[in-house]
Protein backbone atom coordinates (compact mmCIF):
# COMPACT_ATOMS: atom_id res chain seq x y z
CA UNK A 1 0.00 0.00 0.00
CA UNK A 2 1.64 3.53 -0.36
CA UNK A 3 2.22 5.37 2.06
CA UNK A 4 0.50 8.65 2.97
CA UNK A 5 1.82 11.48 4.26
CA UNK A 6 -1.99 11.47 6.27
CA UNK A 7 -1.91 8.53 8.64
CA UNK A 8 -5.11 7.16 8.53
CA UNK A 9 -7.67 7.03 10.97
CA UNK A 10 -7.68 4.22 13.50
CA UNK A 11 -10.96 1.98 12.73
CA UNK A 12 -11.76 -1.29 13.70
CA UNK A 13 -11.48 -3.76 11.08
CA UNK A 14 -12.14 -7.45 10.59
CA UNK A 15 -9.91 -9.98 11.45
CA UNK A 16 -10.29 -14.07 10.08
CA UNK A 17 -8.79 -16.61 12.04
CA UNK A 18 -5.79 -18.60 9.78
CA UNK A 19 -5.40 -20.90 12.51
CA UNK A 20 -4.95 -21.23 16.57
CA UNK A 21 -1.46 -22.62 17.75
CA UNK A 22 -1.44 -24.11 21.63
CA UNK A 23 1.45 -22.26 23.19
CA UNK A 24 0.59 -24.15 26.70
CA UNK A 25 -2.36 -25.50 28.61
CA UNK A 26 -3.52 -21.78 29.03
CA UNK A 27 -2.23 -20.22 25.90
CA UNK A 28 -3.03 -20.15 22.60
CA UNK A 29 -1.64 -18.13 19.62
CA UNK A 30 -4.47 -16.83 17.50
CA UNK A 31 -2.89 -15.98 13.80
CA UNK A 32 -4.64 -13.46 11.67
CA UNK A 33 -5.34 -12.72 8.22
CA UNK A 34 -6.48 -8.58 8.47
CA UNK A 35 -7.05 -7.35 4.97
CA UNK A 36 -6.12 -4.09 5.85
CA UNK A 37 -3.63 -4.35 7.76
CA UNK A 38 -1.08 -1.47 7.22
CA UNK A 39 2.25 -3.20 9.21
CA UNK A 40 3.16 -2.63 12.22
CA UNK A 41 6.70 -2.09 14.66
CA UNK A 42 7.63 -4.98 16.98
CA UNK A 43 6.32 -4.19 20.26
CA UNK A 44 3.19 -2.81 19.02
CA UNK A 45 -0.27 -4.10 20.23
CA UNK A 46 -3.80 -4.52 18.73
CA UNK A 47 -7.38 -3.78 20.57
CA UNK A 48 -9.46 -6.25 20.36
CA UNK A 49 -13.51 -5.95 20.51
CA UNK A 50 -15.77 -8.43 21.21
CA UNK A 51 -19.79 -7.72 20.38
CA UNK A 52 -22.54 -9.68 21.98
CA UNK A 53 -25.70 -10.92 20.51
CA UNK A 54 -27.27 -8.17 23.06
CA UNK A 55 -24.77 -5.35 22.15
CA UNK A 56 -22.66 -5.37 24.25
CA UNK A 57 -19.29 -4.92 23.90
CA UNK A 58 -16.25 -6.30 25.32
CA UNK A 59 -12.37 -4.73 24.53
CA UNK A 60 -9.10 -5.85 25.55
CA UNK A 61 -5.34 -4.76 24.29
CA UNK A 62 -3.22 -7.47 23.04
CA UNK A 63 0.80 -7.70 21.87
CA UNK A 64 1.36 -8.83 18.87
CA UNK A 65 3.31 -11.64 18.91
CA UNK A 66 4.63 -11.96 15.34
CA UNK A 67 7.09 -10.02 13.60
CA UNK A 68 6.53 -7.18 11.07
CA UNK A 69 8.44 -9.53 8.55
CA UNK A 70 5.75 -12.29 9.20
CA UNK A 71 3.60 -13.21 7.01
CA UNK A 72 0.89 -13.02 9.25
CA UNK A 73 -0.28 -10.59 12.46
CA UNK A 74 -0.45 -13.03 15.19
CA UNK A 75 -1.09 -12.25 19.22
CA UNK A 76 -1.12 -14.99 21.92
CA UNK A 77 -3.31 -15.29 24.69
CA UNK A 78 -3.54 -16.43 28.06
CA UNK A 79 -6.90 -17.90 29.32
CA UNK A 80 -8.34 -16.80 32.69
CA UNK A 81 -11.49 -19.29 33.59
CA UNK A 82 -13.20 -16.26 34.51
CA UNK A 83 -12.55 -13.75 32.17
CA UNK A 84 -14.69 -11.93 30.24
CA UNK A 85 -12.70 -12.33 26.81
CA UNK A 86 -9.69 -14.57 26.88
CA UNK A 87 -12.06 -18.23 27.26
CA UNK A 88 -13.54 -16.83 23.89
CA UNK A 89 -10.28 -16.37 21.94
CA UNK A 90 -8.53 -19.26 22.77
CA UNK A 91 -11.96 -20.97 21.58
CA UNK A 92 -12.08 -19.06 18.13
CA UNK A 93 -11.67 -21.62 15.13
CA UNK A 94 -9.75 -21.12 11.69
CA UNK A 95 -12.67 -19.30 9.67
CA UNK A 96 -14.23 -17.54 12.80
CA UNK A 97 -13.82 -13.15 12.55
CA UNK A 98 -12.77 -10.84 14.99
CA UNK A 99 -12.55 -7.24 15.38
CA UNK A 100 -9.75 -5.54 15.98
CA UNK A 101 -7.90 -2.02 15.54
CA UNK A 102 -4.30 -1.02 15.85
CA UNK A 103 -0.84 -1.39 15.10
CA UNK A 104 -1.15 0.90 18.60
CA UNK A 105 1.87 2.32 20.49
CA UNK A 106 4.59 3.99 19.62
CA UNK A 107 6.79 3.97 23.18
CA UNK A 108 7.21 0.41 23.75
CA UNK A 109 8.46 -0.91 20.06
CA UNK A 110 12.16 -1.20 19.02
CA UNK A 111 13.58 -0.61 15.83
CA UNK A 112 16.81 -1.05 14.53
CA UNK A 113 17.83 2.88 14.70
CA UNK A 114 17.54 2.57 18.57
CA UNK A 115 20.47 0.23 18.74
CA UNK A 116 21.27 -1.94 22.04
CA UNK A 117 22.68 -3.91 23.49
CA UNK A 118 19.05 -4.82 23.54
CA UNK A 119 17.95 -6.34 26.88
CA UNK A 120 14.51 -8.01 27.26
CA UNK A 121 12.96 -8.87 30.33
CA UNK A 122 9.71 -10.76 30.80
CA UNK A 123 7.22 -11.82 33.68
CA UNK A 124 5.12 -14.42 32.55
CA UNK A 125 2.66 -13.80 29.43
CA UNK A 126 4.47 -10.18 28.78
CA UNK A 127 7.23 -12.25 26.94
CA UNK A 128 5.27 -11.91 23.91
CA UNK A 129 6.05 -7.99 22.33
CA UNK A 130 9.77 -9.17 23.68
CA UNK A 131 9.35 -11.95 21.33
CA UNK A 132 8.11 -10.16 18.12
CA UNK A 133 11.73 -8.03 18.68
CA UNK A 134 13.21 -10.96 18.87
CA UNK A 135 12.00 -11.99 15.59
CA UNK A 136 12.31 -9.14 14.35
CA UNK A 137 15.95 -8.91 15.34
CA UNK A 138 16.57 -12.40 13.11
CA UNK A 139 14.87 -11.31 10.54
CA UNK A 140 16.43 -7.84 9.84
CA UNK A 141 19.63 -9.81 10.44
CA UNK A 142 20.60 -7.36 12.99
CA UNK A 143 23.80 -7.19 14.70
CA UNK A 144 22.85 -5.58 17.73
CA UNK A 145 23.49 -7.53 20.74
CA UNK A 146 20.33 -8.87 22.15
CA UNK A 147 19.26 -11.17 25.81
CA UNK A 148 16.46 -11.97 26.85
CA UNK A 149 15.36 -12.73 30.56
CA UNK A 150 12.37 -15.03 31.17
CA UNK A 151 10.46 -15.50 34.64
CA UNK A 152 7.31 -17.63 34.19
CA UNK A 153 6.23 -19.96 37.18
CA UNK A 154 6.47 -23.13 35.95
CA UNK A 155 8.35 -24.87 33.10
CA UNK A 156 4.36 -25.71 31.65
CA UNK A 157 3.95 -22.23 31.70
CA UNK A 158 6.64 -21.11 29.30
CA UNK A 159 5.19 -19.92 26.48
CA UNK A 160 7.37 -20.47 22.88
CA UNK A 161 10.19 -22.11 24.51
CA UNK A 162 11.75 -23.92 21.84
CA UNK A 163 11.78 -20.72 19.74
CA UNK A 164 12.96 -18.55 22.87
CA UNK A 165 16.38 -21.57 23.00
CA UNK A 166 17.42 -19.85 19.41
CA UNK A 167 18.67 -17.05 21.19
CA UNK A 168 20.79 -15.50 24.05
CA UNK A 169 17.71 -16.50 26.71
CA UNK A 170 18.02 -16.59 30.63
CA UNK A 171 15.12 -18.37 32.41
CA UNK A 172 14.48 -18.53 35.17
CA UNK A 173 11.38 -20.27 37.34
CA UNK A 174 9.40 -18.91 40.51
CA UNK A 175 7.41 -21.44 41.92
CA UNK A 176 8.73 -24.72 40.63
CA UNK A 177 12.10 -26.20 40.83
CA UNK A 178 12.03 -28.95 38.49
CA UNK A 179 14.29 -32.13 38.32
CA UNK A 180 16.00 -31.91 35.23
CA UNK A 181 16.33 -28.10 35.02
CA UNK A 182 19.52 -26.57 33.86
CA UNK A 183 17.85 -23.23 34.07
CA UNK A 184 17.30 -20.45 36.76
CA UNK A 185 14.95 -20.36 39.86
CA UNK A 186 13.51 -17.60 41.78
CA UNK A 187 12.84 -13.90 41.30
CA UNK A 188 14.52 -11.64 38.68
CA UNK A 189 15.57 -9.43 41.66
CA UNK A 190 18.78 -7.11 41.98
CA UNK A 191 21.37 -9.42 42.12
CA UNK A 192 19.97 -11.54 39.38
CA UNK A 193 19.93 -8.27 36.72
CA UNK A 194 23.62 -7.62 37.91
CA UNK A 195 24.66 -11.33 37.08
CA UNK A 196 23.03 -11.19 33.98
CA UNK A 197 22.58 -7.98 32.46
CA UNK A 198 24.88 -5.83 30.58
CA UNK A 199 26.64 -3.15 33.19
CA UNK A 200 25.14 -0.04 33.46
CA UNK A 201 28.14 1.54 31.34
CA UNK A 202 27.30 -0.35 28.37
CA UNK A 203 23.96 1.70 28.55
CA UNK A 204 21.78 -1.17 27.82
CA UNK A 205 18.36 -0.34 26.16
CA UNK A 206 16.16 -2.16 28.28
CA UNK A 207 12.18 -3.24 27.16
CA UNK A 208 10.57 -4.82 30.88
CA UNK A 209 7.01 -6.40 30.08
CA UNK A 210 4.87 -8.39 32.50
CA UNK A 211 2.09 -8.19 35.05
CA UNK A 212 2.29 -4.47 37.33
CA UNK A 213 4.26 -5.66 39.95
CA UNK A 214 6.68 -7.72 38.12
CA UNK A 215 7.42 -4.83 36.22
CA UNK A 216 7.58 -2.11 38.90
CA UNK A 217 10.40 -4.20 40.62
CA UNK A 218 12.50 -4.91 37.46
CA UNK A 219 12.52 -1.21 36.45
CA UNK A 220 13.53 0.06 40.26
CA UNK A 221 15.98 -2.69 40.60
CA UNK A 222 17.78 -1.54 37.30
CA UNK A 223 17.42 2.13 38.41
CA UNK A 224 19.23 0.66 41.51
CA UNK A 225 22.14 -0.62 39.59
CA UNK A 226 22.85 2.54 38.10
CA UNK A 227 20.68 2.25 34.34
CA UNK A 228 19.75 5.22 33.08
CA UNK A 229 15.50 5.65 34.24
CA UNK A 230 15.74 6.84 30.14
CA UNK A 231 16.77 3.79 29.00
CA UNK A 232 14.28 1.63 30.65
CA UNK A 233 11.33 1.20 28.89
CA UNK A 234 8.35 -0.66 30.52
CA UNK A 235 4.67 -2.17 29.72
CA UNK A 236 2.18 -3.17 32.40
CA UNK A 237 -0.80 -6.13 31.79
CA UNK A 238 -3.45 -6.93 33.92
CA UNK A 239 -5.88 -9.78 33.81
CA UNK A 240 -7.96 -10.05 30.65
CA UNK B 1 -7.13 -2.22 41.77
CA UNK B 2 -4.32 -2.94 39.86
CA UNK B 3 -2.84 0.13 38.09
CA UNK B 4 -1.59 -0.48 34.74
CA UNK B 5 0.31 2.10 32.64
CA UNK B 6 -0.40 4.76 29.69
CA UNK B 7 -0.03 2.02 26.85
CA UNK B 8 -3.40 0.38 28.04
CA UNK B 9 -4.73 3.65 26.63
CA UNK B 10 -2.89 4.10 23.78
CA UNK B 11 -6.05 3.18 21.06
CA UNK B 12 -8.19 5.33 22.59
CA UNK B 13 -5.85 8.28 22.72
CA UNK B 14 -4.54 7.11 18.90
CA UNK B 15 -8.22 7.23 17.60
CA UNK B 16 -9.02 10.68 19.30
CA UNK B 17 -6.01 12.34 18.22
CA UNK B 18 -4.87 10.70 15.57
CA UNK B 19 -1.16 10.36 16.73
CA UNK B 20 0.63 8.19 19.08
CA UNK B 21 0.48 9.68 22.46
CA UNK B 22 2.59 7.27 24.47
CA UNK B 23 6.01 8.59 22.90
CA UNK B 24 4.74 11.91 24.13
CA UNK B 25 6.09 13.83 26.87
CA UNK B 26 3.72 14.97 29.61
CA UNK B 27 4.27 17.64 32.37
CA UNK B 28 2.13 17.43 35.20
CA UNK B 29 -0.16 20.31 36.20
CA UNK B 30 0.69 20.17 40.17
CA UNK B 31 3.51 18.87 41.05
CA UNK B 32 5.52 19.65 37.25
CA UNK B 33 6.99 16.55 37.48
CA UNK B 34 7.33 15.12 33.64
CA UNK B 35 7.76 11.80 31.93
CA UNK B 36 6.58 9.86 28.56
CA UNK B 37 2.57 9.33 28.59
CA UNK B 38 3.19 5.72 28.70
CA UNK B 39 4.62 5.79 31.75
CA UNK B 40 1.75 7.42 33.84
CA UNK B 41 -0.11 5.11 35.91
CA UNK B 42 -3.11 4.17 34.66
CA UNK B 43 -6.41 2.56 36.12
CA UNK B 44 -8.80 1.08 33.07
CA UNK B 45 -11.69 -1.06 34.96
CA UNK B 46 -14.00 2.48 36.57
CA UNK B 47 -16.62 3.75 34.53
CA UNK B 48 -13.52 5.75 32.25
CA UNK B 49 -10.18 5.23 32.42
CA UNK B 50 -7.65 7.84 34.45
CA UNK B 51 -4.12 8.75 33.99
CA UNK B 52 -2.79 9.56 37.41
CA UNK B 53 1.48 11.18 37.71
CA UNK B 54 3.38 8.55 38.57
CA UNK B 55 5.42 11.18 41.12
CA UNK B 56 2.18 12.70 42.53
CA UNK B 57 -0.37 10.90 41.80
CA UNK B 58 -2.67 13.62 40.68
CA UNK B 59 -5.04 12.88 37.45
CA UNK B 60 -3.53 13.84 34.52
CA UNK B 61 -6.16 12.96 32.27
CA UNK B 62 -9.62 11.31 32.41
CA UNK B 63 -11.20 9.57 29.14
CA UNK B 64 -14.89 8.25 29.25
CA UNK B 65 -16.50 6.57 26.22
CA UNK B 66 -20.02 6.66 26.07
CA UNK B 67 -22.36 5.63 23.27
CA UNK B 68 -19.65 5.89 20.96
CA UNK B 69 -17.91 9.33 22.08
CA UNK B 70 -14.79 9.44 23.80
CA UNK B 71 -14.66 12.60 25.95
CA UNK B 72 -11.27 13.54 27.33
CA UNK B 73 -10.17 15.88 30.56
CA UNK B 74 -7.12 17.19 30.25
CA UNK B 75 -7.00 19.46 33.32
CA UNK B 76 -4.12 17.58 34.27
CA UNK B 77 -1.86 18.21 32.04
CA UNK B 78 0.59 21.67 32.24
CA UNK B 79 2.28 20.73 28.69
CA UNK B 80 2.07 17.80 26.27
CA UNK B 81 5.12 17.40 23.86
CA UNK B 82 4.53 14.82 20.88
CA UNK B 83 8.08 12.52 20.77
CA UNK B 84 10.43 12.10 18.20
CA UNK B 85 8.70 10.89 14.23
CA UNK B 86 8.27 7.48 14.13
CA UNK B 87 9.45 5.66 10.87
CA UNK B 88 6.00 6.54 9.30
CA UNK B 89 4.08 3.19 8.61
Amino acid sequence: MERTAIRRRLTWQLARVVEGVTETARTTSIVLAAADWQGHLAGQHVDVRLTAEDGYQAQRSYSIASAPEDEHLAITVQRLDDGEVSPYLTALRPGDELELRGPIGGYFVWEERLGGPLLLVAGGAGVVPLRAMLRHHRAIASDVPVRLLYSARTRSDLIYRAELSEYETTITLTDEEPEEWNGRTGRIDSDFLAETAWAPAERPLVYVCGPTGFVEAVADALVALGHGADRVRTERFGPT
Amino acid sequence: MIALDGNAIAGDLLEVFGVDLTAATCECAVCGASGFLAEAVVYTRGPGHVARCRACGEPLMVLVTVRGITCVDLRGIAALAAGPARSAL
